[in-house]
C-alpha cells in the first residue's frame, strides 16, 4: 500500500553516511537499501516519517520531520493551537 | 510452571479483575541482584478476554503491567534480553512469542501504550531504555552486552546513544513477535521481509470496531438532532413526522459511517486514488447513491445527501490516517490543507439545504 507522492520531509545526505547500515535496519518501509559502502534512497515515497531512521543514525546522515500521520491528531494540533498529539489516553479518539 | 497476569496498580478496577503479580524476589542466586518477576509464555483466558476488549473499547487505555524486569522460562546468564512496553497486550505478544525459550524480559514504562505508538510519543525512548538497563543492574545479570529491542521501537531509541551509557548494543529484532525464533536461530538477522510492516485485510479489520464506535457516538447525536428538525413544525415537535421524516436521514447517516468507518479501511488498497478523503468520498458517493435510488428522497432531501453523507464518509474515512501503518505527517497535512475547506463549506450548504426544506414543508416558501 502507499501513500501520497513527493511529500515526504525526508532527506539523505550521502556525504556523512559512514555505511552502518543502522537506517537499512530500523525503516519499516524498506526506504533505504546499502550499496556497496553507503546506505542509498530505495524508495522514498514510501517513507512514514516514524523518525527512526534519523533517530538511529550517529553521523546526522538523515534528516526527516517526524510526527503522526493521524487526522485526528492534526486537527486536533490544529484546534488547541498546539504540537499535534495522539490522544491515545482519550477514550474518544481511536489514533492509534 | 504457575501462570501470572500482572497489571499495573495505578488502574484499580483492573486490578480488582486480575491477580496482580506481587514483585517476586528471586532467591538470592549468586551475582543476581535484580528484581525479577516470573512469567510465564502461555496466554489463560483471561489474557484472551483482555486481547478482545481492547479492540473493541477504551479498556485498552487502562490495560497494563507493571514495568521492570521479567523473566520467561529459565534464563540464565547466557539468555537473551527483550525489551518491551508495559501496555499487557504488547508485553503479552512477546511473552507468548518466547514460548519455549528462555529470556529475559525488560519492560519499559510507557504508560500503558504500545511500543510504535509510545515511541512516537517519546515514553518508549533511549532514556527510559538506560534508566531500566541501570535499575536492572543487567551488567550483573547477564555476562554478554545484546540487548533485543523492538524495531518498531527505534522512532525513538538512538542505538548508539544506548551503547555509549551503558555498553549495552541494540539488536532491533523483527517487527512481528512471531518471527522472533527465526530471528534468533538466523544469528540475530531479520530477513526484509521480517523487518517491513504489513498492513492485510484482517490488521485493518480487527482496527474497525474502534473506528466505528466513536462514529457511532456522534451518529447518535446526529439521529436525536435530525428527529428533532424533522419533527419540528409551527405547532411544536410531532413525535410521529420526526420519526416518519427522519428515516431516511437515520438510514442515510448510519450508510455514511458504515462507508467511511468499515467498507473503506477494509477495501483499502483496492479503492481508487491515493487519498484518504477520496476514497471515502468516493465509497460513500457509491453507496448513498444507491441508497437514494432504494429510498427515493423528495428533492431537497436528494440533494442534501448526496452533497453531505458521502463528505462524511469521506471525514471519517481520513480519521483511519491515524490507525494506518504507512501514512506519513507530511501527507496527512496536505490531505487536510485541501478536504477541511471542503468540508466546511459542504457542512454550511447543508444546512442552508435543510432550512430550505424545513421552510418548503412549512409553506413559507
Amino acid at each position: 500500500m502507499r501513500y501520497l507522492e513527493n511529500v515526504t520531509s525526508l532527506e539523505f545526505f550521502s556525504d556523512k553516511c559512514t555505511g552502518c547500515g543502522r537506517c537499512v535496519e530500523v525503516c519499516p518501509h524498506a526506504v533505504f537499501i546499502m550499496n556497496t559502502r553507503k546506505a542509498a534512497l530505495r524508495d522514498k515515497d514510501m517513507c512514514m516519517e516514524c523518525g527512526a531512521c534519523t533517530r538511529n543514525c550517529a553521523f546526522g546522515a538523515i534528516t526527516v520531520n517526524a510526527g503522526v500521520g493521524c487526522a485526528a491528531a492534526l486537527i486536533n494540533g490544529i484546534i488547541a493551537g498546539s504540537e499535534p498529539s495522539c490522544g491515545c489516553g482519550d477514550t474518544s479518539n481511536a489514533c492509534c | 510452571m504457575k501462570i501470572i497476569s500482572c497489571c499495573s496498580p495505578q488502574h484499580k478496577e483492573i486490578s480488582d479483575n486480575l491477580p496482580c503479580c506481587p514483585k517476586q524476589e528471586m532467591p538470592e542466586r549468586e551475582l543476581v541482584p535484580s528484581i525479577v518477576s516470573k512469567v510465564s509464555a502461555e496466554w489463560t483466558w483471561r489474557d484472551y478476554l483482555g486481547q478482545i476488549r481492547c479492540r473493541i473499547s477504551s479498556f485498552r487505555n487502562s490495560y497494563a503491567v507493571k514495568p521492570g524486569f521479567y523473566a520467561v522460562g529459565s534464563p540464565d546468564r547466557e539468555s537473551d534480553i527483550f525489551v518491551s512496553a508495559n501496555y499487557k497486550l504488547s508485553f503479552d505478544i512477546l511473552r507468548r512469542a518466547l514460548k519455549g525459550l528462555n529470556a529475559w524480559l525488560l519492560v519499559l514504562d510507557t504508560k500503558g501504550i504500545n511500543v510504535w505508538c509510545a515511541a512516537g510519543k517519546g515514553t518508549f525512548g533511549t532514556e527510559e531504555l538506560i534508566k531500566r538497563i541501570v535499575e536492572s543492574r543487567l551488567e550483573k545479570v547477564v555476562n554478554h552486552r545484546r540487548i533485543i529491542a523492538p524495531q518498531l521501537g527505534a522512532p525513538c531509541i538512538a542505538a548508539y546513544i544506548v551503547q555509549q551509557k551503558t555498553g549495552f548494543r541494540i539488536s532491533y529484532g523483527p517487527v512481528d513477535a512471531w518471527d522472533i525464533r527465526q530471528y534468533l536461530e538466523a544469528g540475530y538477522k531479520a530477513t526484509e521481509d521480517m523487518r517491513r510492516v504489513k498492513f492485510t485485510v484482517w490488521d485493518r479489520l480487527v482496527l474497525t470496531p474502534m473506528e466505528m464506535i466513536p462514529a457511532l457516538k456522534i451518529y447518535a447525536i446526529y439521529a436525536a438532532l435530525m428527529f428533532f428538525i424533522m419533527g419540528l413544525k409551527p405547532s411544536g415537535i410531532i413525535f410521529k413526522d420526526g420519526l416518519a421524516d427522519g428515516l431516511p436521514f437515520f438510514i442515510l447517516g448510519f450508510l455514511a459511517v458504515l462507508s467511511g468507518a468499515l467498507i473503506t479501511p477494509l477495501l483499502l488498497p483496492f479503492i481508487p486514488f491515493r487519498s484518504f478523503a477520496i476514497k471515502g468520498w468516493l465509497v460513500g458517493s457509491m453507496v448513498i447513491l444507491i441508497a437514494i435510488k432504494y429510498i427515493s428522497p423528495a428533492m431537497p432531501v436528494a440533494a442534501f445527501s448526496l452533497l453531505f453523507f458521502p463528505l462524511a464518509s469521506s471525514y471519517i474515512a481520513l480519521q483511519f490516517t491515524g490507525s494506518t501503518t504507512f501514512t506519513s505527517m507530511s501527507g496527512v497535512k496536505k490531505e487536510i490543507r485541501f478536504a477541511m475547506p471542503v468540508y466546511i463549506s459542504a457542512a454550511f450548504i447543508s444546512i442552508v439545504l435543510l432550512v430550505f426544506f424545513k421552510l418548503n414543508q412549512w409553506g413559507v416558501l
